[in-house]
């Protein structure tokens, strides 16, 4: 049970705090929907693989697992990719960029000093533009924050990876916000 | 120097949001309403204060200081009291509601997991409702968010304290959502 009283204790994860908060549910969706599927030349199912990584380092199940049901629904891979996720994605043929911005992100994660001039030419090297440095930095910033949103309030969160399929789908097919 | 091109000379946050316009509407979208919207019962200087101390505990120099001053206009306090707010925030002249709240604005920076039972009840017998427990662990969440922006970009940040101090009470009229300092 959440530590505070939400208006549907059945929504799981932030959903339920976005329904009890609509006035700031507004600019957190926005910001999702931007960073996840707006403009940029990363792809969708690059960046939601961006957002689960670091959910998973944030130890945030719901995130983690919601934002990797998304990348799987854009990128067509099934469900195994939650899984290679916590490893590395040693399963998915991922290319050496998102690689590198893999790194760059795993060291937001741990707190922006972190991120070093060679993780920044490393992820240049393998053909990263600025804006898509920019871009991974602000993902894994948001994702500190919306895992810590939904934890830091303990809200509940389905177990099995096949219970975000559907959630998954609606991520990447319909989007943040909509309806 | 910040490790990409912003082609503009802007400290802090400011140079990375003139740098990308889409991503700067919802992130000032969500400072505005966190921080500013006086439809909330935790006033101005007591979110500030929590935003400025969960910046000085990712130890973010610009985000402490542009909100450790924004705390500092609002509460009428200078840039020493703010820092002994910061620094020990349990011995100063704090409510107990604010004590409480800091101390889970605390546990949220270190992950969300470390907010406990204990915590929440403490603040609720020191008188926080639940959306002030909610919006507390918001802005600390956000400012985790914001923090590692800030930093992980390297952007840079006036040295001179002053500076923060100077710019806050047009901050405070104006809020997050203009363009003041471009």
């Amino acid at each position: 049970m959440a530590h505070i009283k939400l208006l549907n204790e059945e929504l799981p994860g932030i959903v339920g705090l976005l329904n009890y908060r609509p006035e700031t549910a507004r600019p957190l969706l926005d910001l999702a929907e931007t960073l996840l599927r707006g403009p940029s030349s990363l792809t969708s199912g690059e960046r939601e693989i961006i957002a689960a990584s670091v959910s998973y380092r944030n130890d945030c199940h719901f995130c983690h697992t919601s934002h990797a049901a998304a990348a799987a629904a854009h990128l067509g891979t099934g469900l195994g990719l939650i899984d290679d996720i916590k490893v590395g994605l040693p399963n998915t043929p991922v290319s050496d960029k998102l690689r590198a911005l893999l790194v760059v992100a795993h060291h937001v994660q741990k707190g922006g000093k972190n991120v070093t001039e060679d993780d920044i030419s490393i992820a240049r090297k393998q053909g990263a533009t600025d804006q898509e440095i920019h871009d991974t930095v602000l993902i894994a910033a948001a994702f500190c924050m919306y895992n810590r949103y939904v934890d830091g309030l303990g809200t509940w969160a389905p177990g099995p990876n096949e219970a975000y399929t559907e959630m998954g789908e609606r991520m990447a097919k319909v989007g943040y916000g909509k309806g | 120097m910040a490790h990409i091109e912003l082609n503009n000379d802007l400290p802090g946050i400011r140079g990375l949001m003139a740098y990308r316009p889409e991503t700067e509407t919802p992130l000032n979208a969500l400072a505005e309403m966190l921080l500013r919207n006086d439809d909330n019962t935790l006033s101005r200087g007591e979110r500030e204060l929590i935003g400025a101390y969960v910046s000085y505990l990712n130890d973010c120099f610009f985000c402490q200081n542009v909100h450790g001053a924004m705390a500092g206009h609002y509460l009428g306090c200078d840039i020493e009291q703010i820092d002994q707010m910061k620094q020990d925030f349990k011995s100063n002249g704090l409510s107990d509601k604010m004590k409480a709240l800091l101390s889970i604005a605390a546990s949220v920076q270190k992950g969300g997991k470390n907010v406990t039972e204990q915590q929440i009840q403490e603040a609720r017998d020191a008188g926080a409702t639940d959306v002030e427990i909610h919006d507390t662990v918001l802005i600390a969440a956000a400012f985790c968010m914001f923090n590692r922006y800030v930093d992980g970009l390297a952007t840079w940040a006036p040295e001179d304290r002053q500076f923060y101090v100077n710019r806050a009470p047009q901050r405070a009229q104006e809020g997050y959502q203009s363009s003041v300092y471009k």
